[in-house]
């Protein structure tokens, strides 16, 4: 007998290690993410068990695309399942990683019921699982309809914050080279004082740009922001706002741009294609160069204790020598679009949207979302952001300067910009005209043909 | 005995048994029937027919993937092997600090291949941008024999332990007789020892093929199959098709590739033991 249940006892025990075995295996892929999921479900969940009065039976699950602001996400989710007692779970996906993620998740049972598209390219990919977002109360609140992510008449996303970039300007180190802010009006001005700057490298002991680096940390700061410039000028020309052919009337410009970034650069043109985002960034906050392009969303990293204050900053308008460039403003726009799951329970839909409104509307949701985010929000009642970068923005655009839109979502895939960015990198170690013509190859051709993999 | 072990033995199966149908051969079947589909999420998919295999191999990044894993896959194999073979006869001699070289050489192997991705990047760039090359990012050629080095780098320890093992394992007696008979250390070499440990060169070449052919992590940190999908091997070739691509034509076509690697590697494999086992002798 005693022998038996020795038996017995070992089976159970071999038994559980071969399934932890495989289940370790099967939750691998998520485990940063998840692992920050469950301590934060089970707190909510204890939360909701302590309250009284749960408002609603439903449940939130927001899968958050932005990193750097997933502390912030979990703590307004907190205060929220305080305040009414509906559970929500926040889970951040790894940068680079959210569709993938997306993925994965939307295949579970208990799958996100709040999720974000990048815009139409992206929409396309999950139409099947947007609720119909038109007359709920977060698509009341919304500023503006162009706002909304429509697909016919269906609004499938909600854009939540509005971002801007352009070159980040160091006005303290642009000062020691003799000039300001105000002498940089148009792309002509532009060179002249970078390659001015570059003249006296050595004299002033910091170059113009920080590294244009070509790795996939810092590459899409060029192959789609950068790249965003032609492609906007181009609609605006022929009155369109997207296309399944670009003609890539404004590449010169482009490679104007791209010419002055990679030649008054911190390093070597040859040697961009290995450097990082965290290596721009760091030069730029060493002092060892005036101008970063990047968006507001780098504010936070860049203030602070021991770094810059506002007085030291400044953004300024990506001029390439298009258009009336005295009324040219910052790259405005968005690509973050709240979409409810329309496959969860009808009680978790409720209890989503219910959560987005008062992120939206609420003072502490929208306090948080100004404040400790640092979003604009375009919601009507949206707090000013403290963000500077967020300011100066709304100064452009009162001044009567006309923000530039961002077309990027409507780049036909991933691989189209990949292409781009790959041309652009050769293109840097070695500036041929033959290499160039690769970069508008890649561009023009790449756009019909990546245009026609993603809508068969 | 005999009796008790035949009544109990399903209670020392099935768990196991179990784990192996929920762990492999489940996931396994949806995978086959996934690449017959069309999909966004694995719960609703629609059936297609074998149009995403028709597409495979008219993939051109498929292809190209394929060409690039068998150039490297036969050098890395040839280099891994004779290296690790050399080591292992090397340090199988009555010589001093033998087991300090044997642990030096192996610790290699205990590093996350993404880590070794990273630093080898670090390390050829740097080679790469003071000798004047483009860098690995838009350098084939760099990246194919970066690839190489590291694996060999990673792998050559692993493989000279089994050979070890292998060439201790070579009867004293036979070595001495083919000393008294007059052979010199190259015919000893190829008509002695290498006959003997022919079952450790199974294993080996079969862990060597069946790793280079399953090559990810390493690709993925190196190289990330840059430029233009030239150094890219067959799994990131896969994992890129079903992960960087949007849309659901894409999935299914990634999961094909998939099946039909999975054929292609155990086919290899297959008739790569059965050349190298037909060889092997009993001592």
């Amino acid at each position: 007998m005693k022998k038996r249940l020795m038996a017995l006892a070992l089976t159970a025990a071999v038994g559980a290690t071969a399934l932890t075995g495989c289940g370790g295996g099967a939750t691998e892929t998520t485990a940063a993410a998840t692992e920050a999921a469950k301590t934060e479900t089970t707190a909510a969940a204890t939360e909701a068990a302590t309250e009284a009065t749960p408002a609603a039976d439903g449940s939130v699950y927001y899968l958050n695309f932005k990193p750097e602001q997933d502390q912030q996400w979990q703590d307004l989710a907190k205060a929220y399942t305080e305040e009414t007692g509906v559970p929500v779970t926040v889970v951040t996906a790894a940068s680079g990683e959210y569709e993938t993620t997306l993925m994965s998740e939307m295949g579970k049972s208990s799958a996100p019921t709040l999720f974000q598209v990048n815009g139409p390219v992206g929409l396309a990919n999950w139409t099947d699982y947007c609720y119909d977002l038109a007359g709920t109360d977060i698509y009341n609140e919304l500023t503006s309809d162009g706002f909304a992510l429509k697909d016919g008449d269906a609004v499938k996303g909600i854009a939540y914050v509005v971002e801007s970039y352009g070159i980040i300007t160091n006005t303290t180190l642009l000062e020691k080279a003799g000039y300001s802010v105000e002498d940089i009006a148009s792309f002509e001005d532009l060179k002249k004082v970078a390659e001015d700057i570059t003249a006296r490298k050595d004299e002033l002991g910091f170059a113009a740009f920080s590294s244009a680096g070509m790795d996939g940390s810092s590459d899409w700061r060029f192959k789609t922001h950068l790249a965003n410039l032609p492609i906007y000028f181009e609609y605006q020309a022929d009155g369109i706002g997207s296309t399944d052919a670009i003609k890539g009337t404004y590449l010169d410009n482009y490679r104007n741009i791209w010419d002055l970034y990679i030649n008054n650069s911190t390093c070597a043109p040859a040697d961009l294609a290995a450097k990082t985002g965290d290596d721009s960034r760091n030069e730029f906050l060493a002092g060892e160069a005036v101008f970063f392009q990047n968006g507001s969303w780098e504010y936070g990293n860049l203030t602070g204790e021991g770094q810059f204050t506002d007085d030291d900053l400044a953004m300024i308008p990506i001029y390439v020598g298009v258009g009336d460039e005295a009324n040219q403003g910052l790259c405005t726009g968005t690509e973050n679009y709240w979409c409810v799951n329309a496959e969860a329970e009808e009680a978790d839909i409720q209890a989503t949207l219910d959560f987005m409104a008062w992120c939206v509307t609420s003072e502490e949701g929208t306090n948080a979302m100004a404040n400790e985010m640092g979003f604009v929000i375009p919601f009507k009642n949206a707090v000013e952001s403290p963000n500077l970068f967020v300011k100066q923005d709304v100064a452009y655009t009162n001044a009567g300067k006309a923000p530039v839109s961002w077309n990027f979502p409507t780049m036909p895939s991933e691989e189209w910009k990949n292409g781009v960015g790959q041309a652009l990198t050769a293109y840097a170690a070695d500036q041929t005209d033959a290499n160039w013509a690769e970069v508008v190859t890649a561009f023009v051709e790449g756009w019909a043909t990546e245009y026609a993999l993603a809508n068969p | 005995m005999e009796k008790a072990l035949k009544k109990y033995s399903p209670i020392f199966v099935i768990p196991t048994f179990l784990a192996f149908v929920i762990g492999f051969i489940i996931p396994f079947a949806e995978g086959l029937y996934l690449s017959f589909c069309q999909f966004t999420t694995v719960k609703n998919a629609k059936w297609v027919g074998i149009s995403n295999y028709q597409r495979v191999f008219a993939d051109e990044t498929f292809v190209n993937a394929l060409g690039f894993t068998v150039s490297y896959a036969v050098v890395s194999i040839v280099v891994i092997n004779v290296i690790a073979l050399g080591l292992a006869l090397l340090l199988t001699r009555k010589l001093k600090g033998t087991n300090i070289f044997r642990t030096i050489f192996f610790m290699p192997n205990l590093i996350g291949g993404i880590v070794l991705g990273y630093i080898w990047q670090i390390l050829i760039n740097c080679v790469l941008s003071i000798v004047g090359e483009p860098l690995l990012a838009l350098n084939e050629t760099a990246g194919y024999w970066g690839l190489i080095i590291l694996t060999a780098w990673q792998q050559i320890g692993y493989m000279m332990i089994i050979y070890i093992a292998g060439l201790q394992n070579v009867p004293g007696e036979l070595l001495e007789a083919a000393e008294i008979d007059g052979a010199n250390a190259i015919t000893t070499l190829f008509k002695v020892k290498i006959p003997m440990i022919m079952s450790s060169i199974t294993i080996c070449v079969f862990l060597t093929l069946t790793n280079s052919f399953k090559l990810f992590d390493q690709n993925l940190a190196l190289t990330a199959g840059d430029p233009k999908h030239m150094t890219e091997m067959l799994a990131l070739n896969i994992y890129n098709t079903f992960y960087a691509r949007a849309g659901a034509q894409w999935k299914g076509l990634g999961q094909a590739k998939a099946v039909v690697f999975c054929i292609l590697v155990i086919a290899i494999s297959m008739i790569q033991l059965r050349a190298t086992r037909s060889k092997e002798v009993q001592q």
